[in-house]
């Protein structure tokens, strides 16, 4: 039996103790351990970023970390935006604008773009193709992830 | 027929499970005790297995059993055979070998499982590979196609004593003829290569044998539901009710996951009976490169011959067609290049042969676009030669050659993959390409900017093409629609859903029919405990096929509720009308019975009933045209090229297409955009590339380009024109390998066209920026510089 180790970390603002194997990925913690399956899982080897995460507030692919990398830190996973009846304004905004279709690397596209979206409260069209440049979508043609994005901050302006 | 919610760009009602991570994916599903499959593959591409020994791996902790070929007895079996070849084409031949579901004796294609691992988790699982030990004999792989027909080529199936799968030939007028009176005869050898389809979610498998009800529940993410519980039901000698097929929310299908005949699908069921616990395999990205189907690989020896004014007397086409190391899919995909080949053009005289071959790499079955890429390619690659050398211009030469509006509906003489003479239903060819020609100003660039630009030292090219897309095939689909007791509607399907939004769309087309609110109608797709009739979701023909059972089964219900609206409010029945979940006396909205009220009461549980009634306002309803609806349009596009360094840039996307009746633009929109990103993958990104002993260089993200944000175009632009199908009530076409089919030939065009001074020839596609260099020496080279 491999030695296993004893983890403490927050995930979406809640406090966890788990002991697990050392080779256990984040992306399989979070979602077989605690049962947070809204993170995907499309390639493992950190292209897709369907498993993207925030680390300590910052995008990054929860395939390509152990659990127990993730001792002591913060986590937020795709659960901790906004829920069916209040979304979060990227999600809503994702909606309106038919950025989905089969759904699957949805969560990743969300979690790399909260950060961008706080930093930058006016992106360009560059800088949006930029911030999703690490996350594949097979389905959209990211065209429709594009104008969401436009009207997600334009919207989260407005309401500043 | 646009109305109050078709036509209508209603959100999506399944997006805030998507969006929240509540949705539930096949990986999502954990069930008590289940234990996890994974399935030990052969790294070899031809070989014989001359010894496999499990032993130790029984031994490590966790591992439950482990089977090879030989542990399934007389269950293992090749097939069942998931396509028959057409009986309607005269003199065709088709050696039918299905996949195996798990090698025996001899390995046919890197990647194909030799052995099933069952642990407690997939961890243990893999770790158990390190215990196995095989021995094998590798054998010369066969790769090239037309090598692979060739007297002294190894064998893939020794027993045909040939590699060659199929030969088809279809055959309209007389070519021969047309070619000896033809002023110009073009020749080309063309090469179109494969792709993956790489849905973001791979396969994968729950199975669960409930001993005490003797009942087997299966979760797969299936496009074929209906057909996956038959194929189990039948292997495992099972009542078709005695298994149940759940699709969950699935990760985008593409083609592949129309399969059922995997290893998963086959051994997987066997053994949880046998072991009495749940069962998980979800597949890794390498076995999805590995082991689930893909597309393309072809290659075509065309020609044309026209007049010299440039109208098409005839085109001939032979080409080779890679069906890898089985052929479960019959001939679906190179029938489908041969109704695509002559595609929306006047072509008195046409032949095509199949020659589809078996080779080492793993079978090619439908990914979007299915063969009609292929054929538009082809055809579009012709037109460009034909008007390089006939010195015309490439959109001049379409125009006067589509097929014109009153020939419409036009017999094409050619059988399709639906197995009937693929026949073009409606629309107007010309109109479309004029429309793609305006929008994009093809006069003003080719006249204007381009001259100014070349001038300038730029490299921009214009590309615009044709294209058909064949959709909506049969045989038929079916719908069950209930309305409740709480008033909502729900409607069952035997379709599944990959992310073309039939939540929301079939939703429509009720709430339509029986006024009700869209949120007030709930659709359930690929559940087979809910709807066993069907053959899935593929060829573009969700919408159409269950879309038209959804309103007619609609249309009943509307009728009898008006019927028995009228009984029960007292009022003739032309007075009676449905309103926001209401029936109502026409002018007078007070008097009314809710839809939820009049279906307890279409259920009586005591007393006696009318003879003939049937309970319940419920109606079920199927429909199967008699051949397939035919989309169409045109794609032009502006492409700046770096000649150091070969980069291509899309500036401008436009294209124009006609689905017919457009349920819902957002979804349309989006089926079209997802379409070309992937068709743009298919032109400069994506290639599966193996090397001469048949293994895939490129089995990961990797090494497989798909297009990212950065690569889509600047610009994207869609035109719409929408001639109703007459095939179905409410004029449908599919349209979900709209943007995939047209794309590769536009970018060859336009490259071409930027980089006229280099006069380079590009006869394949995917192309890529060291292809493209490479092209471009060749063509230095050929003019002696």
């Amino acid at each position: 039996m491999t030695k296993q180790y004893t983890i403490r970390l927050t995930v979406n603002g809640r406090e966890y103790q788990r002991t697990v194997e050392p080779r256990l990925l984040l992306a399989d913690f979070l979602r077989h351990e605690l049962n947070l399956s809204g993170t995907h899982v499309g390639c493992e080897h950190g292209i897709c970023g369907a498993c993207t995460i925030l680390f300590d507030g910052e995008p990054m692919r929860s395939c390509l970390l152990f659990a127990v990398q993730a001792d002591g830190h913060d986590i937020r996973t795709v659960e901790s935006l906004g829920t069916p009846e209040q979304l979060h304004p990227l999600q809503e905004a994702f909606n309106e604008k038919h950025a989905l279709q089969c759904g699957f690397c949805t969560p990743g596209f969300l979690m790399s773009l909260v950060p961008f979206v706080e930093s930058h409260p006016q992106p360009s069209e560059e800088e949006i193709r930029e911030a999703i440049d690490g996350n594949i979508c097979r389905c959209t043609g990211y065209e429709n992830i594009i104008a969401a994005v436009k009207l997600a901050t334009e919207k989260m302006a407005a309401d500043q | 027929m646009a109305g109050k919610f078709i036509g209508q760009p209603i959100k999506r009602k399944e997006d805030v499970w998507l969006l929240t991570g509540k949705a539930e994916f096949l990986d999502d599903i954990n069930l008590p005790g289940m234990l996890h499959a994974a399935f030990l593959r052969s790294d070899y591409a031809h070989a014989r297995i001359l010894k496999i020994d499990y032993s130790a791996a029984l031994r490590r902790p966790g591992v439950v059993a482990v089977y090879t070929a030989q542990d399934f007895g007389d269950y293992w079996r090749p097939g069942p055979l998931q396509v028959p070849p057409p009986t309607a084409i005269k003199g065709s031949l088709f050696n039918a070998k299905p996949l195996v579901p798990i090698a025996k004796d001899k390995v046919r294609f890197s990647g194909e499982p030799l052995a099933v691992v069952i642990a407690e988790s997939r961890y243990i699982a893999e770790d158990a590979f390190d215990d196995i030990v095989v021995e094998m004999e590798p054998l010369e792989a066969v790769t090239d196609l037309e090598k692979a027909l060739e007297p002294n080529s190894p064998l893939i199936h020794e027993d045909l004593g040939t590699n060659l799968a199929a030969n088809v030939i279809q055959q309209v007028g007389n070519y021969d003829e047309a070619a000896a009176q033809a002023d110009v005869v073009i020749k080309r050898k063309i090469l179109v290569d494969r792709g993956a389809a790489a849905a973001m979610e791979n396969r994968g498998f729950v199975v669960d044998w409930n001993e005490r009800a003797q009942e087997l529940t299966v979760w797969a993410n299936t496009q074929a539901p209906i057909p996956l519980r038959n194929a189990i039901a039948a292997k495992l000698g099972l009542f078709e009710d005695q298994v149940r097929v759940i699709t969950p929310f699935i990760g985008g299908g593409f083609g592949p996951k129309i399969m059922t005949s995997q290893a998963d699908d086959v051994l997987l069921p066997w053994i949880a009976m046998r072991l009495k616990r749940p069962i998980k395999w979800v597949e890794d990205r390498r076995e999805n490169f590995l082991a689930t189907t893909s597309e393309r690989d072809q290659v075509h020896y065309a020609e044309i011959a026209l007049t010299k004014d440039g109208k098409i007397l005839g085109v001939k086409d032979v080409f080779y067609h890679d069906t890898g190391a089985y052929d479960p899919y019959g001939m679906t995909v190179p029938l489908n290049t041969q109704t695509h080949t002559i595609s929306a053009y006047d072509v008195p005289n046409f032949y095509t042969e199949i020659k589809m071959v078996f080779t080492n790499k793993f079978v090619v079955t439908p990914v979007r676009g299915a063969g009609r890429p292929e054929g538009v390619y082809v055809m579009e690659r012709l037109m460009d030669y034909a008007a390089r050398e006939l010195k015309m211009d490439p959109a001049e030469i379409r125009m006067k050659n589509l097929l014109r509006p009153e020939k419409l509906p036009y017999h094409t003489g050619v059988i399709g993959q639906d197995f009937v003479e693929n026949v073009l239903d409606s629309g107007d060819y010309p109109a479309a390409l004029r429309k793609a020609m305006d929008m994009i100003g093809y006069e003003k660039f080719v006249k204007e900017e381009q001259p100014r630009l070349r001038a300038e030292g730029k490299h921009k090219g214009i590309g615009i093409v044709c294209f058909t897309e064949g959709t909506a095939v049969g045989p038929y689909e079916g719908v069950r629609i209930t309305v409740g007791a709480n008033g909502k509607v729900n409607l069952v399907t035997g379709i599944s859903t990959q992310g073309q939004g039939h939540f929301t769309s079939l939703a429509q087309i009720v709430a339509e029919q029986l006024s009700v609110p869209i949120d007030d109608v709930n659709v359930i797709t690929g559940d087979t405990g809910h709807f066993h009739w069907g053959a899935g979701t593929f060829a573009s023909r969700g919408i159409t096929i269950a879309g038209t059972a959804a309103f007619s089964a609609a249309t009943k219900i509307r009728e009898k509720a008006i019927k028995l609206g009228s009984k029960y409010l007292g009022v003739p029945e032309d007075q009676i009308e449905l309103s926001e979940g209401k029936i109502i006396v026409k002018g007078d909205p007070a008097t009314f019975i809710t839809l939820g009220d009049m279906a307890m009461r279409a259920n009586p549980t005591r007393g006696v009933v009318e003879p003939g009634v049937e309970p319940g306002l419920e109606a079920v309803a199927y429909y199967g045209p008699p051949h397939g609806a035919t989309g169409y349009g045109s794609v032009a596009m502006i492409v700046d090229v770096d000649p150091e360094t070969m980069k291509v840039k899309v500036e401008r996307f436009v294209i124009v297409h006609d689905c017919g009746t457009i349920v819902n633009p957002l979804i349309v929109e989006g089926q079209i955009l997802g379409g070309m990103s992937m068709g743009l993958g298919q032109s400069f990104f994506e290639q599966m590339v193996y090397d001469e002993n048949a293994q895939l260089l490129s089995a990961s993200f990797m090494d497989y380009l798909m297009p990212q944000a950065t690569d889509m175009p600047e610009k994207i632009e869609i035109g719409h024109l929408a001639t109703p199908s007459p095939l179905n009530p409410l004029g449908i076409k599919g349209v979900g390998e709209a943007g995939a089919i047209p794309t590769p030939p536009a970018f060859a065009q336009a490259v071409e066209n930027a980089l006229a001074d280099f006069g380079l020839q590009i006869m394949e596609t995917p192309l890529s920026p060291s292809k493209l260099f490479g092209l471009a020496r060749q063509a230095r080279q050929g003019k002696g510089e």
